[in-house]
């Protein structure tokens, strides 16, 4: 059943949720930090843990994950158009050196690791 | 009588109303996308024009939810649709493709460059942020997360309670990496020698943008996106993992 993966989703959302507030009251922000890239981690151990052992999803249940994952440029677009862009418009040049000196410095990083291999 | 239809109609069904809005912002930059022969650009296109109608929304209301301040699309609207608590389901969601064996495939290098590639961009982002005068610790770790990827960006931000105006800021920097990263990749592979699966693996993990990264492969050499796309796919969630945790300690502790 589709909620059943929708659900699967649901438990590591909160599992790490709660580990990153666990972390947060630990840094002193507050709040959930660095919890969905715990429960994208758990996630990932579980499932390849899960077919290594030859345990694969059922298609419907695999569909309900499936379906969150194609809906995340849609939330994106949803969330992109509730952000307060008139504010940030003024920050307008951080964004645009930002964005483009990683990105530029990041290319010319290539080479160097692609040597570690040879 | 026709007013009051209008307006009951319009008081109803919020969420309803911002999935059809978004779907027709995606349907239509998927058909400019594809009239533009460059169908990869349709999620940048989508989420540009949601912040160019976040910027009409918060010109027309003077408020700072952008969209989410016209009443029609409030509260349980766009406010729902693009809030935290969806964001961050449907991003753990696509943790659900991503096989370890693929990683191990990468090997050393493939790790070792995420590693890298994460901490080069949000080392870059922070430091132009604290460069041109953002003083404050959380601020300045959000602009260096929209660095790394436009997710990593609203998640850190999110976590660590800033503004919605800081977080369009890491956005913006976000997708100006992804575009930048599409459009330049082709002319810049044979400067950095892009011809190979272990450079392509390289590359992936080193930019991230999966969307940025599978676009500028597929315009330089097609057969190298799977290799680009498997070190991408982890970079997102090594983000989410490290920038707003270790990131945030680290900037607090050379601005405080």
């Amino acid at each position: 059943m589709e909620i059943i993966g929708m659900g699967f989703v649901a438990f590591f959302m909160l599992l790490g949720s709660f580990l990153g507030r666990i972390l947060g009251q630990f840094i002193g922000t507050g709040g959930d930090v660095g919890g969905v890239g715990l429960a994208m981690l758990f996630m990932v151990l579980t499932v390849n843990y899960l077919e290594n052992r030859g345990r694969m999803f059922k298609p419907r249940t695999e569909n309900g994950i499936k379906f969150l994952s194609a809906l995340y440029i849609p939330i994106i677009v949803a969330m992109a158009a509730r952000l307060n862009v008139v504010g940030a418009i003024n920050g307008g040049l951080v964004a645009i050196l930002a964005g483009g000196v990683a990105t530029i410095g990041a290319m010319f990083l290539v080479p160097l690791l692609s040597k570690l291999k040879k | 009588m026709l007013t009051d239809a209008f307006n009951s109609f319009a008081g109803a069904d919020h969420l309803i109303i911002s999935i059809a809005l978004v779907a027709l912002i995606m349907f239509i930059t998927k058909k400019i996308s594809i009239m533009l022969g460059e169908e990869r650009i349709a999620s940048a296109l989508a989420i540009i024009t949601g912040l160019v109608l976040a910027f009409i929304g918060g010109k027309v209301t003077g408020g700072s939810s952008g969209l989410a301040d016209i009443s029609i699309f409030s509260g349980a609207g766009i406010g729902l649709l693009g809030g935290s608590m969806l964001r961050d389901y449907t991003i753990i969601s696509t943790a659900y493709g991503v096989k370890l064996k693929n990683l191990k495939k990468a090997g050393p290098v493939g790790v070792i460059s995420l590693l890298v590639g994460v901490i080069f961009s949000f080392i870059v982002g922070s430091g132009v942020a604290m460069a041109l005068g953002y003083t404050d610790p959380a601020e300045v770790t959000t602009i260096g997360a929209g660095a790394v990827t436009f997710i990593v960006g609203p998640v850190t931000g999110t976590a660590l309670g800033v503004s919605s105006e800081i977080i369009a800021i890491s956005v913006a920097a976000g997708l100006v990496k992804s575009i930048m990263t599409m459009v330049i990749t082709p002319f810049i592979a044979d400067l950095v020698g892009l011809d190979n699966p272990t450079s392509a693996m390289v590359y992936g993990g080193l930019i991230g943008t999966t969307s940025g990264v599978a676009g500028g492969l597929a315009a330089t050499a097609p057969e190298l996106v799977p290799y680009g796309a498997m070190t991408a796919t982890f970079y997102t969630g090594l983000g989410t993992l490290i920038v707003p945790s270790l990131g945030f300690i680290i900037i607090r502790s050379i601005l405080l």
